[in-house]
């Protein structure tokens, strides 16, 4: 498995170096950096010298990299080095250069317990935080027998994400459903491809070791016979039914991928969602929806190119959810030639700015209620050059959030906790949808190839 | 004494970074040791020798502080080589370790007993691992079961006495679910480095212990699990039912590694349960591989590699998919390449209209490796499905409109290929032909002069053009000369009256001005045909003979290459789309036995024929895995310099392996197929540095390296030895380029 984990800054310092086979050389970390970091040619992951691979991804302004000499599972090789990231940026905050260096004794500690020989080994940044800590203060903890036998047992055991002996004076659960709508629409305004890339959150503050089942309006779930819609009625105590009444529809999920607590087994008999939450916040499941997609913002782009010498703009957006709602931070990115000189714009709503930098006029609308319709008019002119390159037109770009709105149509329509204390618990949910990639190409009218 | 020797051999000067540290070292205060042993550490990871503190860190080893005991532990493991004899003095403090009440330190121990390469140490270890193997607590267990493996690895002789597989083995039922995996990660590299242990045995037994682990154990155990049961062989139908039915529900997990190893292991085991199980199994993997696609870059391209191959086994799973393969405006290149190819792979008449649309915007980009993809793929797609020929046909001229350079280049190497399925489009080449002044790359020139050749009896000013070309005849690359010969003799024998001359001029420029052997060899081939009059119709028919039209120019595995990398699902093997023994060097994986096996082969195809011998080295290294045999033979006499395969289908680029690079012992670059192979010349700069692969150390010239460059030395002496000389001077160049290949596999 691998043999090694480095870790690298831009400039190809070595900042990590942990050997987990006697196979990972010290001199590797040379050959990384001629072969990949200073080689602008290399655009792949993956670079195999000799029997020598490297894997590398980039996070912030480090590099990590994964070194293997046999024919390692690339996607165990990569999803591990993402997973430290989540590890980095868990403990540290932000998982960059500074972090590192300020903490390279604790990344040691961290990869001598995720790793073990090559093999990854338990990642999950709660149980680890229970006997890897940034401070000194609880490594009392950590040296006492009885204390660490515990940590371990818990570490290893079958609800290895779970302590048992949680308590709180208020049990809570908390629920949001968040998708990131990604839209690819083509100049002729038809919508190549549209889907939902959901994911839902859920903090969960339950005292002891909980039992829940999680209940969405999935259609595959609500027409088989045996979904029992007398389950709702028992179901949350507040928020979570409210909107269940209101779901009338349903929705068809393409794929669902689950946190390691919930029992795959179960959903894959009858499709319900039952788990031992961890404590705290976690990522309960994500899905993918690419039907009946609700598309939030319909956009009209006109984009003229007069000569060479100016492109003219007249952006129409249009919202297109109900009009009690409102998105916030609404930035549109309306890419302008490279040698663009001088913009000038004008907006029916928020601002528009120029951003040479990114070659791009930003157009910030930080609140846009429902049904209502914005335009922006902008002109960009261009430099003369006398090559010039050609433009590549890159597509509008969108970003977005609005609350209690789903793309999917997604709604929860229960939460039910089981313990074996029977205390009565709190649900919330709340909904969100953000822009994923929303990209809106365009036509110009003039070609946008110079004669060659 | 001994001490007394290594104290001396490692004296320090006493000043600067190494004296401060030592005198941190050995200071009363504990906080200032800890710092020292920091700094210690940093020294090393920037790469700085602080082996001759050795002595001085192993000083503080004895601590209760849980962080300190770690840092010398890492600092031990990196230099124990270096100190062999001092790591003993470590010795007690490990077996206390592994005793302590604390199982993290016990685990640590163990781990890190392990890690320390060092001969003596291993005859410490037995009791301690003994212990640990059978501790109360599961953590230690399972770091434990992890040791064996480590141990194995040192000395496989004391691992089998003491019997650690076969407890190892029984592991396998403990009832914590890491044991579990961990005791199957270890049995199974185990069995992998040493087959004839036959340490990892599936029964049914093992299989329903896994079976249940399977559900309970971290992400990376269930990648474990899952990639030993893909490997088993199930003893009948209801077993492989079974398994999948167990494995099925892991699609739905969030680590994409656990999907992929779950889609490998019902992929394989389907194949043994009844048709319509197996069907449903295949419609229930596409949603979760489809998912794979939005998972990070890197991931994605991982996934979508693996689902190329899927896909060529498989060709229906993600039929009504195509929109997720759409590329967005950032993706990487290498994930939009590998997009593009799957998209031509789903390609069917009921999604083509809005594939093609999707081709052309991407035609019209910047990322000039990008658009001459996409014109390559609607070139694959004109030539995949019949009836999408118009419409593919008239984006390629709407693109030759564009007047793109490279655009333009590309699209007529596409329609050549096109031509070659379809009769019908002659109408056509007067637009192609007006091009003819922006090519200037030789695969775009020799596909119009084929074109113009082919068509001669249609095109008016056929002379005209190919007039054009004869008259520089010898500033054109080879490929291109070959071509204009060829449709000089095709016109010729078309319409004798328009080109007696041309054909003249253009075997005089081939035969004697040009130093190309192939052009030349070619041209005497037509010459002498031409001269023939005893049978004025053989040369028609052997130059105008109709070519049997091409099926596919999309690029497909050899069957039995595809069925081995399905096998290996998600490793490295199956993004290169290569076997494992091309990449994986010395022993792991018997990569020796297989090159010698194939060497022997090789010979003795050589000594039967050597143009088989030259195909099958290709489809060896698996650069042209189209070429089979035949191609060559049409090959010395028709169109096509770059192989058998169209020349739109060019091979996947194989990293700019000359050869010669194998010989120098210098180990072959390899790199992600789909990205543009880099300029060769980094490979120079590598000698040196690579020197060290495989040697012990950087102080220790080891012999390894030397080794290697003799034995491909010998082996090259052989061959040059070898009674090639009977055969025709072509085929000798192909015998000695497969000759190389094999080289390569060094």
């Amino acid at each position: 498995m691998l043999s090694g984990i480095l870790i690298f800054n831009q400039k190809g310092e070595n900042l990590i170096f942990r050997a987990f086979r006697s196979d990972c050389r010290p001199r590797l970390a040379d050959i990384f950096r001629i072969q990949v970091i200073s080689n602008p040619q290399v655009r792949s992951p993956i670079l195999t010298l000799g029997s020598t691979t490297f894997s590398h991804v980039k996070h912030e302004n480090i590099y990590l990299v994964a070194v293997t000499k046999s024919n390692a599972n690339a996607a165990l090789v990569f999803e591990f080095l993402y997973r430290l990231i989540v590890l980095g940026k868990s403990y540290f905050g932000k998982f960059d250069e500074e972090a590192v260096k300020n903490n390279f004794v604790l990344i040691y500690e961290l990869l001598d317990e995720i790793l073990d020989f090559g093999y990854p080994q338990n990642t999950d940044p709660d149980t680890l935080k229970m006997y890897i800590t940034t401070e000194g203060v609880k490594s009392a903890i950590t040296n006492n027998p009885t204390d660490s036998s515990r940590i371990t047992q818990q570490a290893t055991g079958a609800l290895s994400w779970r302590r048992s002996d949680i308590k709180y004076r208020k049990n809570e659960a908390f629920v949001d459903v968040i998708e990131d709508v990604n839209l690819l629409m083509s100049a002729t305004g038809t919508v190549l491809r549209a889907d939902v890339n959901g994911q839902i959150v859920m903090r969960a503050y339950l005292t002891g070791t909980p039992e829940c089942k999680f209940g969405l309006n999935d259609r595959l779930l609500l027409d088989s016979p045996d979904a029992s819609s007398a389950n709702n009625r028992k179901g949350g105590t507040s928020g979570a039914n409210k909107t269940t009444r209101a779901a009338a529809g349903s929705v068809t999920l393409e794929d669902c991928q689950f946190h390691q607590c919930v029992k795959l087994g179960r959903f894959d008999a009858d499709r319900i969602i039952s788990f031992v939450p961890p404590d705290g916040e976690f990522e309960l499941m994500r899905y993918r929806a690419t039907e009946n997609v609700n598309l939030p913002f319909k956009v009209h782009p006109i984009v003229r190119e007069i000569g060479t010498t100016k492109v003219e703009y007249s952006i129409a957006i249009k919202a297109n959810y109900g009009s009690k709602l409102f998105a916030s931070n609404v930035i549109v990115r309306i890419p302008t030639p490279l040698n663009t000189a001088k913009t000038t714009e004008r907006t029916s709503q928020g601002r528009a700015k120029y951003e040479p930098e990114h070659n791009n006029i930003v157009w910030k609308i930080p609140r846009f209620s429902g049904q209502s319709e914005y335009v922006l008019n902008a002109e960009a002119t261009l430099t003369s050059m006398t090559h010039q390159k050609a433009w590549s037109r890159p597509p509008i770009n969108l970003s977005f959030s609005i609350l209690m709105f789903t793309s999917s149509g997604l709604l929860v329509r229960y939460l039910k906790v089981f313990e074996k204390n029977n205390y009565s618990s709190v649900k919330w949910v709340r909904y969100m949808t953000r822009a994923g990639s929303y990209e809106i190409r365009y036509d110009t009218y003039t070609h946008p190839y110079p004669q060659i | 004494m001994a001490m007394n020797k290594i104290r001396g051999a490692f004296a320090v000067p006493r000043k600067g970074e190494t004296f401060e540290l030592r005198a941190g070292l050995v200071s009363q205060y504990a906080y200032e040791r800890k710092e020292s042993i920091q700094k210690t550490i940093m020294a090393m990871t920037l790469g700085k020798d602080v082996s001759a503190l050795f002595p001085d860190v192993l000083k503080n080893i004895a601590t209760g502080d849980l962080e300190q005991k770690k840092l010398v532990y890492l600092y031990l493991m990196n230099y124990a080589k270096s100190h062999p004899d001092l790591c003993i003095l470590a010795v007690n403090t490990f077996v206390q370790d592994s005793e302590d009440p604390n199982p993290l330190i016990r685990a640590l121990a163990i781990r890190t007993m392990g890690c320390i390469r060092v001969e003596k140490m291993v005859d410490y270890m037995e009791e301690p691992l003994r212990k640990t193997l059978r501790d109360e607590s599961p953590y230690v267990r399972k770091t434990a079961a992890i040791c064996v493996a480590k141990l194995f690895d040192l000395n496989p002789a004391m691992c089998l006495e003491n019997g650690f597989l076969e407890m190892l083995q029984e592991m396998i039922g403990d009832p914590n679910p890491m044991v579990v995996a961990n005791s199957v990660t270890a049995l199974s590299e185990i069995s992998h480095t040493a087959p004839e242990t036959k340490a990892l045995q599936v029964t049914p037994n093992t299989l329903r212990k896994m079976l249940m682990a399977l559900n309970e154990c971290t992400e990376w155990g269930r990648v474990t699990i899952l990639s030993t049961l893909a490997e088993y062989r199930t003893s009948d139908v209801k077993e492989s039912e079974h398994i999948c039915e167990r494995v099925a529900p892991q699609f739905q997990h969030a680590n994409p590694s656990v999907v992929l190893a779950a889609v490998k292991a019902v992929f394989l085991h389907m194949k043994f349960v009844g048709p319509e199980l197996a069907k449903a199994y295949l419609k229930k993997m596409a949603p979760p591989l489809v998912t794979l696609v939005s998972s990070a870059p890197e991931v994605q391209y991982v996934a979508l590699r693996n689902i190329d191959l899927l896909l060529q086994k498989q060709p229906d799973i993600l039929n009504k998919e195509l929109r997720v393969f759409f590329c967005k405006y950032n993706d990487p290149q290498y994930v939009k390449f590998q997009k593009l190819e799957i998209m031509v792979r789903i390609a069917n008449d009921r999604n083509v209209d809005q594939l093609l649309a999707e081709l052309k915007e991407y035609a019209l980009e910047v990322d000039m490796d990008l658009v001459r993809r996409a014109v390559k793929a609607i070139g694959q797609v004109a030539i995949k499905i019949e009836s999408a020929s118009e419409k593919c046909v008239n984006t390629l001229l709407d693109l030759i409109n564009t007047k793109v350079n490279y655009v333009v280049q590309e699209a007529i190497v596409v329609i050549k290929d096109i031509f070659r399925k379809y009769p019908g489009y002659e109408g056509i080449i007067p637009t192609l032909c007006q091009c003819i002044d922006e090519l200037d790359e030789p695969n775009a020139r020799a596909a119009l002069i084929w074109i113009v050749g082919q068509y001669a009896e249609k095109i008016s000013n056929a002379g005209d053009i190919l007039g054009g070309f004869v008259d520089g005849f010898n500033e054109e690359f080879s490929q291109t000369q070959l071509q204009i010969l060829t449709a000089v003799v095709k016109l010729f024998l078309k319409r004798p009256e328009k080109a007696q001359g041309l054909v003249q001029r253009v075997l005089q420029a081939a035969t004697a001005e040009n130093d190309n052997p192939d052009v030349r060899d070619r041209a005497y081939i037509y010459w002498r045909l031409l001269s023939n009059t005893s049978d004025s119709n053989a040369t028609k028919d052997i130059v105008l003979s109709d070519k049997p039209p091409i099926v596919t120019t999309i690029s497909s595995l050899p069957p039995a290459l595809l069925d081995q990398l399905l096998q290996e699902l998600s490793t490295l093997s199956s993004v290169y789309h290569k076997p494992p023994e091309q990449f994986v060097g010395q022993g792991r994986f018997g990569a020796d036995a297989v090159q010698r096996a194939a060497i022997e082969e090789q010979i003795q195809n050589a000594r039967e024929n050597p143009l088989a011998a030259a195909a099958a080295a290709a489809a060896v290294s698996g650069d042209t895995p189209s070429a089979p045999a035949q191609n060559n033979v049409e090959n010395l006499l028709d169109i096509d310099f770059d192989g058998g395969a169209p020349a739109s289908a060019h091979p996947e680029a194989s990293g700019g392996m000359s050869g010669l690079e194998g010989l120098a012992g210098t180990p072959v670059r390899m790199q992600s197929p789909a990205v543009g192979a880099p300029a060769p010349q980094s490979s120079n700069n590598l000698d040196d540095l690579l020197g060290v692969f495989g040697d012990s150390g950087p102080t220790q010239p080891s012999s390894s390296n030397a080794n290697g460059s003799g034995a491909a030395g010998d082996l090259m002496n052989g061959f040059s030895g070898l009674d090639l000389s009977g055969n025709a001077p072509a085929a000798d160049g192909q015998a000695k380029k497969s000759n190389q290949d094999i080289m390569d596999l060094f």
